[in-house]
């Protein structure tokens, strides 16, 4: 590590920074040397770069939604324009952004390097993986661009298969070349922690986030083939006029919801398990300690992943569906909320007797804990099959979902981006404007949706272009809290891009974290490690050990000694 | 100012006992949220850092508050689980007295028949305090029909029957929406549900010519097109006889056995060689196309009665005033 020794004698004031010398970012040039990269981050920049496009895309079918429902009336587009926004800003924001969005850019950056590994098991297979999304992505957008899809993001039928007269199969060939992009990534990260973890990193050493993508991983795997599946029956019903869901043609509209919620139930944990194990990692690093219950935490997201699997039969309470059938839906999905349940009381705990600080990554970790409780706690609304029959398709479901994916999903993403943003450009970003931000997305967020929950029980229906006058005032308020959440979400893209040249340059530790990645420089070197780390201790050991992480000249290796 | 509900109307019987359970949740919710409100935000500020070199102690965890906050948080979705199962079937049960109509969904809008042949569209006039069995199909997508005052939704499903019941406690007017999306009108798929006293009822129910019942025209159907041919009571019928057949188990060639409900009447219709009664031949033709939903809706109505009048003549011999039927069988 002599590289080490020569730049904290340099100018450099940050120690452990590495813009200076070689690290991945500078390591190649030119525009071939990112599209034909292997190195998992700068493939990990690749998803970032083309979600954000994605995330702002989707956001920016959800503020055309808002805006035509400040008004009862359908009067800023007709009436199919609507349909389109809403089903589209659906597809984009869950196949496009929120499935990829932590495991492809903050697990493919942060995996092998959590685990001591130089990359992920198949570099190759993850560039594929890459090469796969945009694909998908690519079909989707000319569906976009020959005028958009309108069936809803669930596709169902026979409404997608015989009377939807848009862009349906490119739309649909657009997810299902998708699906693999998502089963490869899930594929790598599984071979990768089981089979390139340092020496002495045993399972239960290893940090929660790893083991919350090893649980994302097998859904992936397992669940993402169903719905593949699923979507090309769709689309061979549409064309071939085969009969598999359309009851003229001698099929069953209820066998598509199965086979699709089959998927899209587990999709969910898609998406919030990676977030899960972001939070364990925020909240250890700001109250430098031992997370409370490792095990527990460790294995519920597993629990979830398994049980999750069970509980898809809840979306079709009202479709005629046996009692019986229901029953064991509900209350397998009553028995998913525990481990759930489980992870918060851990996070909470953890706080007990720590160091707590309050810097703009435990912020949006702080207000993840609060968001997730209340959408937890409404889904056991929902979950509740006498009182679902009321709430099935209303704006409750709309309003329970959005705290789960963005007052959970993306709020750990964010939190997660601005944790290992320092990591990951080796720059830092203005806390001030950070804090700025994550408060006025909280409140942006909780006055978009919180009014959804009470427009949702007084029966407003979701999808709906126009609505009866009663409805209105919390409509607005709706909007009014969207329009607070555009804005704020902007802010973090101003000031993020604006660290990349003037922001402050990172040490290797700003946090004083424990974990591989803060012992070696930010941003990591192509190989990240000098040499092979060796593993000493468990996950989060910061009673342990003398501030060994902000000694900039520990060589790696040492560094957990 | 703009009107600005925080509550639905209450107008059913089923709407206080999911109201119930719907505060029994949001208290749970609110002592949770505040729970880990007060926890996490007075921890954090308890234990804010002080000084960079501050070393807080490893905890490392304890069983016994993961039991306890694995085993209540465990009794607290079993009640809810039980209350809501509960609940669920006595919005499902529906009551022997209860009165039919029919409802077709379609794109964009909702078709309904009252026994006694009225029709209406986008409208439901329903009598207070008497129990309304709402049969519902679609022509094209799934649709979903909803009254919110009332709490009840049950989908639509083409090529299906699915049912759904309530009654009325409060007369007045009532939104009906359709809550599964169903393409470019939607949300003009709506529509009002009347609830009357029950001589208003029966005043607009009457007010008009209705023409024959469903069962009525049902059995019309049933003449027209020639089903008495070989649905008969005789030994040498080349189908099974229908009279009485409703509700019950039929003994199918596959060695299954199925109970004889609207959806298999409907299916047996349009689709005769789904299921083959033991002992019968696949001789039938299919109706598919020919017979609108409502048609379909209106024999198995008559199908349906068929079942009353055995029963009425067994019990009262001079009921056969309904004599059609006896030539059905």
């Amino acid at each position: 590590m002599q590289t080490e020794v020569v730049t904290t004698n340099s100018e450099d004031a940050a120690p452990g920074n590495g813009l200076d010398r070689e690290n991945y970012i500078n390591a190649k040039h030119g525009i071939w040397s990112w599209l034909l990269t292997t190195d998992h981050k700068r493939i990990a920049i690749l998803y970032l770069i083309t979600i954000t496009l994605m995330f702002f895309l989707g956001g920016a079918f959800a503020a055309g939604v808002r805006l035509e429902l400040m008004t009862p009336k359908g009067d800023l587009v007709d009436s199919d324009a609507y349909n389109k926004l809403f089903t589209m800003h659906g597809i984009v924001m869950v196949f496009f952004f929120l499935i990829p969005s932590i495991p492809a850019v903050l697990g493919n950056f942060l995996i092998p390097i959590m685990i001591g590994a130089k990359d992920l098991a198949f570099p190759k297979i993850n560039l594929l993986s890459w090469y796969i999304y945009m694909a998908g992505a690519a079909f989707f957008m000319v569906a976009t661009l020959f005028g958009g899809v309108e069936t809803g993001w669930t596709f169902y039928t026979p409404y997608s298969t015989a009377f939807s007269h848009t862009n349906v199969i490119l739309a649909a060939v657009g997810i299902f070349i998708s699906g693999f992009s998502s089963i490869l990534t899930g594929l790598n990260f599984i071979v990768t922690i089981h089979k390139m973890r340092a020496p002495g990193l045993t399972w239960f050493r290893m940090p929660l986030f790893v083991w919350a993508h090893y649980a994302t991983s097998l859904i992936q795997i397992l669940g993402t083939p169903v719905v593949a599946v699923t979507i090309l029956m769709v689309a061979v019903e549409r064309l071939l006029k085969l009969g598999l869901f359309d009851p003229a043609l001698g099929g069953d509209p209820i066998l598509f919801q199965h086979l699709f919620w089959f998927y899209s139930h587990p999709a969910v944990y898609i998406m919030i398990l990676p977030g899960m194990g972001v939070m364990s990692e925020l909240i250890t690093a700001f109250t430098r300690k031992r997370v409370f219950g490792y095990e527990f935490i460790a294995i519920s997201s597993l629990a979830i992943a398994v049980v999750g699997f069970l509980v898809w039969g809840h979306h079709m309470f009202v479709s005629g569906q046996s009692t019986y059938a229901g029953m064991v839906f509900s209350a397998l999905s009553f028995l998913v909320a525990i481990p759930s349940a489980v992870k918060v009381f851990n996070w909470s705990a953890t706080l007990y007797k720590g160091s707590v600080s309050w810097e703009s990554p435990m912020m949006y970790a702080i207000g993840f804990i609060g968001l997730f409780t209340i959408g937890g706690l409404t889904g056991l609304f929902l979950a509740a099959m006498g009182l679902d029959i009321h709430m099935h398709d209303t704006y409750f479901v709309v309003a329970h979902f959005h705290y789960i994916m963005v007052g959970g999903a993306i709020f750990a993403y964010l939190g997660g981006i601005h944790f290992w943003w320092p990591k990951i450009t080796g720059r830092m970003y203005p806390e001030y404007w950070a804090r700025v931000a994550a408060v006025l997305v909280f409140a942006g967020f909780n006055l978009t949706f919180f009014p959804q929950f009470v427009v949702g029980y007084l029966g407003m229906p979701r999808r709906y272009h126009a609505y009866p006058d009663e409805f209105q005032v919390l409509n607005v308020m709706s909007t009014a809290g969207a329009s607070l959440l555009g804005i704020a979400y902007l802010i973090p893209m101003l000031y993020l891009t604006w660290s990349l040249f003037a922001g402050k340059k990172a040490p290797a530790n700003p946090w004083g974290a424990k974990g591989l990645e803060w012992t070696i420089q930010s941003p990591p070197t192509t190989f990240n490690f000098e040499h092979q780390p060796v593993v000493t201790e468990e996950a989060y050991a910061y009673a342990e050990g003398h501030d060994t992480t902000h000694d900039p000249a520990a060589p790696p290796a040492q560094a957990h000694a | 100012m703009w009107s600005f509900p925080l509550f639905p109307d209450q107008a059913s019987t089923l709407a206080s006992k999911v109201d119930a359970l719907y505060f029994f949740l949001i208290a749970i919710s609110i002592f949770f949220s505040i729970l880990i409100a007060v926890l996490v935000v007075g921890l954090a500020i308890k234990y804010r850092r002080r000084s960079d070199d501050e070393k807080p102690p490893a905890i490392h965890g304890s069983l016994l508050l993961e039991l306890t906050w694995t085993l209540i948080p465990a009794g607290i979705v079993l009640v809810i689980f039980v209350w809501s199962a509960e609940v669920y079937f006595s919005a499902v049960r529906v009551p022997k007295n209860a009165i039919e109509v029919q409802a077709v969904g379609k794109r964009w809008m909702w078709k309904i028949q009252h026994m006694t042949g009225k029709r209406e569209i986008n409208e439901l006039h329903v009598p207070v305090g008497v129990p309304v069995k709402v049969t519902l199909t679609s022509e094209d997508v799934i649709h979903s029909f909803f009254i919110p005052a009332f709490r009840v939704k049950k989908d639509a499903v083409p090529g299906r029957y699915n049912t759904m019941w309530f009654e009325a406690t409060k007369t007045g007017k009532y939104h009906l929406f359709c809550a599964e999306y169903c393409g470019t009108k939607h949300s003009g798929m709506i529509g009002t549900v009347y609830v009357m006293e029950p001589d208003a009822y029966q005043a607009w129910l009457g007010g008009e010519q209705a023409g024959a019942s469903l069962a009525g025209a049902g059995e019309k159907l049933f003449t027209d097109l020639a089903c008495i041919t070989c649905h008969r009571g005789d030994s040498g019928a080349r189908g099974p006889d229908l009279a009485g057949l409703f509700g019950k188990p039929v003994k199918l060639a596959s060695g299954e056995t199925v109970t004889a409900d609207e959806t298999y009447l409907r299916e047996s219709i349009v689709q005769p060689a789904a299921k083959i009664v033991e002992g019968y031949q696949p001789i039938m033709p299919t109706f598919q196309g020919l017979l609108s939903e409502e048609q379909l809706l209106q024999l198995v109505a008559y199908i349906q009665g068929m079942k009353a009048e055995v029963k009425d003549e067994a019990a009262a011999p001079a009921a056969g005033a309904a004599a059609p039927s006896t030539g059905a069988r």
